[in-house]
């Protein structure tokens, strides 16, 4: 449904998206996840034909958008960073408007706001004027905006920003029902919306992906295995030594009384066998704990490491 | 180009017009100064007329020449300053909010957006313009004025008010910020009207240059009930120019 390749864009000197490539299918419910200035918004403004690439291609709904932009348009729903809104309007004149701009036939138009109100919780302010709804509703009436028209592809740009926690679990279930039928692309800095909502995150730094897969794969991908640390009574050099020998321990290293034991990923069930080895070599085990990475770690590892680099 | 996109473009920006006190300022500003001129030509001329009948002295005051020319010059004048409060928010405005984005987003053309635009602020002069109807009716009722001077002075009007708009409309499209859009406006369409001030001195040549340049003087034949294509080839290819800049700008901006 959507094909990105070799896509770059700079904005004078600065280069926000940096060859960017990726695939999402038709149905697939897909997170962009990055720090601040990674290029997820600047990647979503080109998907939807609202500014070219320096260079590379993007492909929406098999329509090449530089070639393409009305048949690209006429198949996305895009709630941009800030929710685009008019403050005189109300919220069903806007997006009957909205509708009326996408494309949706005259007589077909009422029913389109009442769906998209009823999807987004706003059937109790569909007469307010949007300029006096707080920021959790503006953004909700953005979200709205995006559905109006039923499109295939949408493309969110942190649709849950400025939610309270009930709209937000309310938000997550409207964007993963729209899952199968649609195609999403949702931006986020923050990790349980994504996993919470996407079958396949998208990590992007510096406008290059640092890793993309779905989420139990990149668990365990970039998690380098465990890591277990044990505190001993006695540490040894050949207690240390043993630990080291337990097949699927990958390294240990030793500070004073506490050991640092890292395993290599997918090794089964270890602890068993490392504490055994502790045991027999008198070490006298104290403590024993396993410190699982999250992904928030996951994901400040993979930008951070990305900082090194360059 | 799809004229519904146009329309639908066209009538959202109509009516934000009246969400806002700014409409109905300015119509309200408008109508009272017009009637205002109305009446003070209006008592002018009859005073005229009153002095022509008992003492037979001066020339025969004419409706054309004693109402109609200096009520419809004295309009044009009145567009060059109402208009930019008219175009200011046009695109500025839109930029402001992000809400070009959804514009820009939407399977609509850029021509399409800004021709919407265009034909929205061009909506309201006209209902301005058609509540200024009130006048030759009162002149026809009570007098009998020529027609034709009178049609060719609307006709003149709309299309120098319609270069004003798409001048307008060009500034909006520079900056987010209304008044910075509204000043510029004002400030050039003042300059397409005083250029052929400096024709005078600026020899024969460039002379003509300016005069043919200047907004103003192209209205002058109309004033007179005399419909020059000139004049409106003019005027339309001003109109036609300043929409092309504007489509030019909003299209090089995404590109930055
Ligand atoms: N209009 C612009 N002109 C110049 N630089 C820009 C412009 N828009 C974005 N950038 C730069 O491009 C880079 C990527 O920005 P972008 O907005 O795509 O990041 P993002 O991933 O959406 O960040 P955030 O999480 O803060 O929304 C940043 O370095 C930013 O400073
Ligand atoms: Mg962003």
């Amino acid at each position: 449904m959507i094909q990105v390749s070799h896509l770059t864009k700079s904005y004078g000197h600065r280069t926000a998206v940096n060859d960017l490539s990726f695939e999402v299918q038709k149905g697939e419910v897909v997170g962009f996840l990055g720090p601040n200035g990674a290029g997820k918004s600047t990647t979503m403004k080109i998907l939807t034909g609202f500014m070219p690439a320096t260079s590379g291609s993007a492909k929406v709904a098999g329509f090449e958008v530089f070639e393409n932009p009305i048949e690209v348009k006429r198949n996305i729903g895009f709630l941009p960073e800030t929710p685009p809104v008019y403050p005189d309007m109300a919220v069903d004149e806007y997006l009957g408007f909205a509708a009326g701009l996408h494309g949706v036939p005259k007589r077909s138009i009422k029913a389109a706001v009442d769906g998209a109100l009823e999807k987004t919780s706003l059937g109790d302010v569909r007469s307010r004027l949007i300029g006096n709804l707080s920021k959790g509703y503006r953004q909700r009436v953005g979200l709205a905006q995006a559905l109006v028209h039923n499109p295939q592809v949408l493309i969110l740009d942190e649709p849950t920003v400025g939610l309270d926690p009930k709209q937000i679990i309310e938000i997550r279930e409207l964007i993963k029902g729209l899952a199968g039928d649609h195609t999403v692309i949702l931006s986020s800095h923050i990790l349980p919306e994504v996993t919470a909502t996407c079958q396949r995150i998208i990590v992007i730094n510096k406008g290059q992906i640092v890793a993309e897969d779905t989420i139990e794969r990149l668990t365990t991908r970039i998690n380098k295995g465990l890591i277990y640390s044990m505190t001993v009574k006695n540490p040894s050099a050949s207690g240390i030594d043993a630990v080291r020998k337990v097949p699927g321990v990958k390294s240990v290293s030793a500070v004073g009384p506490k050991l640092v034991v890292e395993i290599n990923p997918i090794s089964g069930e270890t602890r068993d066998l490392i504490v055994a080895a502790a045991v027999h070599e008198s070490m006298g085990v104290l403590e024993f704990s396993a410190e699982r990475v999250s992904l928030e770690e996951i994901f400040l590892q993979l930008t951070t490491v990305e900082d090194h680099q360059v | 180009m799809n004229i519904g996109n146009v329309w639908t473009i066209a009538r959202r920006d109509y009516r934000s017009y009246f969400n806002s006190p700014i409409a109905y300022i300015v119509i309200a500003g408008f109508l009272t100064i017009m009637g205002w001129m109305f009446f003070f030509n209006l008592s002018h001329f009859n005073a005229q007329a009153m002095q022509y009948q008992v003492f037979s002295q001066g020339k025969s005051p004419s409706i054309t020449d004693g109402i109609i020319r200096p009520l419809y010059g004295n309009m044009n004048v009145i567009f060059l300053f109402l208009i930019p409060f008219i175009t200011m928010r046009l695109i500025a405005e839109e930029r402001k909010l992000h809400t070009i984005e959804l514009l820009m987003t939407a399977p609509v053309t850029l021509t399409e957006i800004i021709l919407g635009k265009f034909f929205s602020a061009y909506l309201l002069v006209i209902v301005m313009l058609a509540l200024t109807l009130v006048y030759p009716i009162i002149l026809f009722l009570t007098g009998n004025p020529e027609l034709g001077p009178i049609a060719a002075s609307y006709l003149g009007v709309l299309l120098l008010a319609g270069c004003y708009l798409s001048l307008g409309l060009f500034f909006s499209s520079l900056t987010e910020n209304q008044i910075v859009a509204g000043a510029l406006t004002f400030a050039s369409g003042l300059f397409f009207w005083l250029v052929s001030w400096a024709s005078q001195s600026a020899g024969p040549v460039w002379g003509d240059v300016l005069t043919h340049l200047s907004l103003i003087s192209h209205y002058q034949n109309f004033g007179q009930g005399l419909i020059n294509t000139g004049d409106i080839v003019y005027y339309l290819s001003f109109i036609g120019f300043g929409l092309f800049l504007t489509h030019r700008v909003l299209d090089s901006f995404r590109w930055r």
